[in-house]
């Protein structure tokens, strides 16, 4: 028999660990569990005006924290009836943009990128090693560009300022505009090299799941469209309750959800193996060889598929700012009312879903949140139980080699564990 | 400047929070970086790096509340190996909104009880200046980063001043 016990799992989002136990050469025990303590954000939406919904959520987890914004937000306006402008949309699509680009880069290059290169961290790197210069340089370059999106267009590329129910409360400059342009075409290059550099990476761990993911029927976008499935089945997005099923998890903080009985996957892997087609077309010029890798059950595709969408979403905010002059508009409003509201959006992890409950004095009297890292939860596990169980019948016993390929392959996923602790659920569904 | 010079150890820890703040910092490394793999040692920084060194700290800086006795414990070792203390944001400086449940009504209380008691969390979720003396507090949510870079400065101008005309 075999125990691991790999605690304090580092450079992920939040504070993460897993428990296997290997009998016979059979992975008897998977535990992948959140080592942070619930703040019970949901429990405290009640009795919260609708007005703080969407900066009181955003407070579930920093880096996730512009995509919680928006998902409350649309369920606020949801709620209250509001269409907003196709100029707010612009904006919330350049909001997601800037936030894809910065939380990904963070992602591939700080955390992932050392594992590539036998380092243990990225600040290693070598500057006098052209390439590895080269590679520093551009991680900074790319993070500045999408943090600097963010925040001229929502305030700050953490906790944003700007977006509001209805509307935004605050519009750039044309000279900020300018000057965003000119620093996303300025790590274009660089996000391109990012590609090449996951595109030759080795690891690879495939084991069959299903994919799904919420995307525009037309363009490949992170806002609005239809939850769509790796099997080609397409769901309005408020159907979203009929499709997650929640299980529980004893051992751990977080939740966990299957899909019809069965562990699946969201994020930018999900997004790729659905949607590739869609991407911009500068993006799908630019990357042909990476693109011709998908579909693909390899695991480790998904950081390939995050540096993809660091093109895209460069090349989509140059054309959205480029032709769309931004122009100040008023905030829509409407008068409260007693109503259910269901937000989606594709954070850079994959779909998040919010729902809230409001009364017809505009105060909250109920609310659910389902992060990403929830749902990838079961395929997480069953991916480190198959990998140990291959190790071991490999001949593979040293724990350190063990830890270290399970340590990659939980990073791939890019899970995010200050967005998964913090609910309480309270309507269980025991599978 | 002289390259022998001994860094100063960083230690950054994380309690219960968003990690709004930890993901400010890998910003604030977008301009910083160059400057400050010179001067720090990132002694133990788990979002950076795997082999994270666990003995004594020039500045250990704490994000997040604390939520467990586990985390007090912690806390309190950090401190008796930490030279400078600083509370960053706004759960390690005010508790709020780590700790939001203190204030919860009777029957809020009584609906999450059960998962207070099942992980063995406080009754009331602590700021940090509750456990130990904090040096420096930043707060913010996220932290100002004007701010944390001042007290960065003023820190490093403390601790080894031949290297504070390198960190402005």
């Amino acid at each position: 028999m075999i125990n691991i016990e790999l605690e304090h799992i580092t450079k992920i989002e939040g504070d993460a660990s897993i428990s296997i136990t290997v009998e016979d050469g059979k992975a008897t025990k998977v535990q992948f569990k959140t080592e942070e303590y619930k703040r019970f954000f949901t429990e405290a939406l009640k009795g919260k005006s609708i007005l703080a919904v969407p900066s009181h959520l955003s407070r579930i987890c920093g880096t996730c924290s512009n995509a919680h914004v928006l998902a409350a937000i649309e369920a606020c306006e949801m709620a209250l009836d509001i269409q907003p402008t196709k100029q707010t949309e612009m904006l919330r699509s350049l909001t997601m943009h800037g936030l894809t680009i910065r939380d990904h880069a963070l992602h591939l290059y700080l955390f992932c990128m050392p594992d590539l290169y036998g380092k243990d961290a990225f600040l290693d790197f070598d500057e006098n090693d052209p390439h590895q210069d080269q590679l520093l340089h551009d991680a900074f370059a790319i993070k500045s560009a999408g943090n600097f999106l963010a925040t001229i267009i929502a305030g700050r590329s953490i906790h944003a300022m700007y977006p509001a129910i209805g509307g935004f409360i605050h519009f750039p400059e044309q000279a900020q505009v300018d000057e965003a342009i000119l620093k996303l075409e300025g790590v274009r290059e660089a996000a391109v090299r990012l590609v090449a550099e996951f595109e030759k990476c080795t690891f690879s761990f495939d084991r069959h799941t299903d994919y799904m993911a919420l995307l525009p029927l037309e363009g490949y976008g992170y806002i609005n469209g239809k939850i769509q499935t790796s099997k080609g089945e397409v769901y309005d997005e408020k159907l979203y309750r009929e499709l997650v099923e929640h299980v529980v998890l004893p051992y751990s903080q977080a939740s966990a959800y299957q899909y019809k009985g069965d562990s699946y996957m969201v994020g930018a892997l999900a997004r790729m193996n659905i949607a590739r087609d869609k991407l911009h077309p500068k993006t799908i010029a630019s990357c042909q060889s990476a693109l011709a890798l998908f579909p693909s059950t390899n695991i480790f595709h998904n950081n390939l598929a995050q540096a993809i969408e660091v093109v895209h979403s460069v090349d989509e905010s140059i054309d959205l700012l480029r032709n769309n002059p931004i122009i100040k508009e008023d905030v829509i409003k409407k008068p409260y009312r007693e109503a259910t509201g269901i937000g989606v959006i594709e954070a850079p992890r994959g779909a998040l879903y919010h729902k809230i409950h409001v009364g017809e004095d505009g105060k909250i009297m109920d609310g659910e949140v389902i992060v990403p890292t929830g749902q990838n939860q079961i395929n997480i596990e069953e991916d480190c139980g198959r990998l140990v169980e291959e190790l071991v019948g490999k001949g593979v016993t040293d724990e350190a080699a063990i830890t270290f390929e399970l340590e990659k392959l939980i990073r791939a996923y890019d899970p995010c564990m200050s967005c998964a602790a913090h609910f309480l659920k309270v309507d269980l569904t025991i599978k | 400047m002289n390259e022998n010079f001994e860094k100063i150890k960083i230690g950054w820890f994380v309690f219960s929070c968003s990690e709004d703040n930890t993901i400010l910092f890998t910003e604030l490394l977008n301009e910083h970086w160059q400057e400050w793999k010179k001067i720090f040692d990132f002694r133990h920084v788990k979002v950076l790096k795997k082999n994270n060194i666990y003995d004594e700290f020039d500045i250990a800086f704490i994000e997040g509340a604390i939520a467990s006795p586990e985390h007090e414990e912690k806390l309190k070792d950090i401190r008796s190996r930490s030279k400078k203390v600083v509370a960053v944001g706004a759960c390690a400086v005010t508790g709020v909104p780590a700790s939001q449940r203190n204030t919860f009504t009777p029957e809020q209380k009584e609906a999450i009880q059960f998962l207070v008691d099942r992980f063995g969390a406080l009754p009331e979720v602590k700021k940090v200046a509750d456990v130990v003396t904090v040096d420096a507090s930043v707060p913010g949510c996220p932290m100002n980063a004007d701010m944390f870079l001042k007290a960065v400065n003023g820190l490093v101008a403390e601790l080894r001043p031949e290297l504070a005309t390198t960190n402005k």
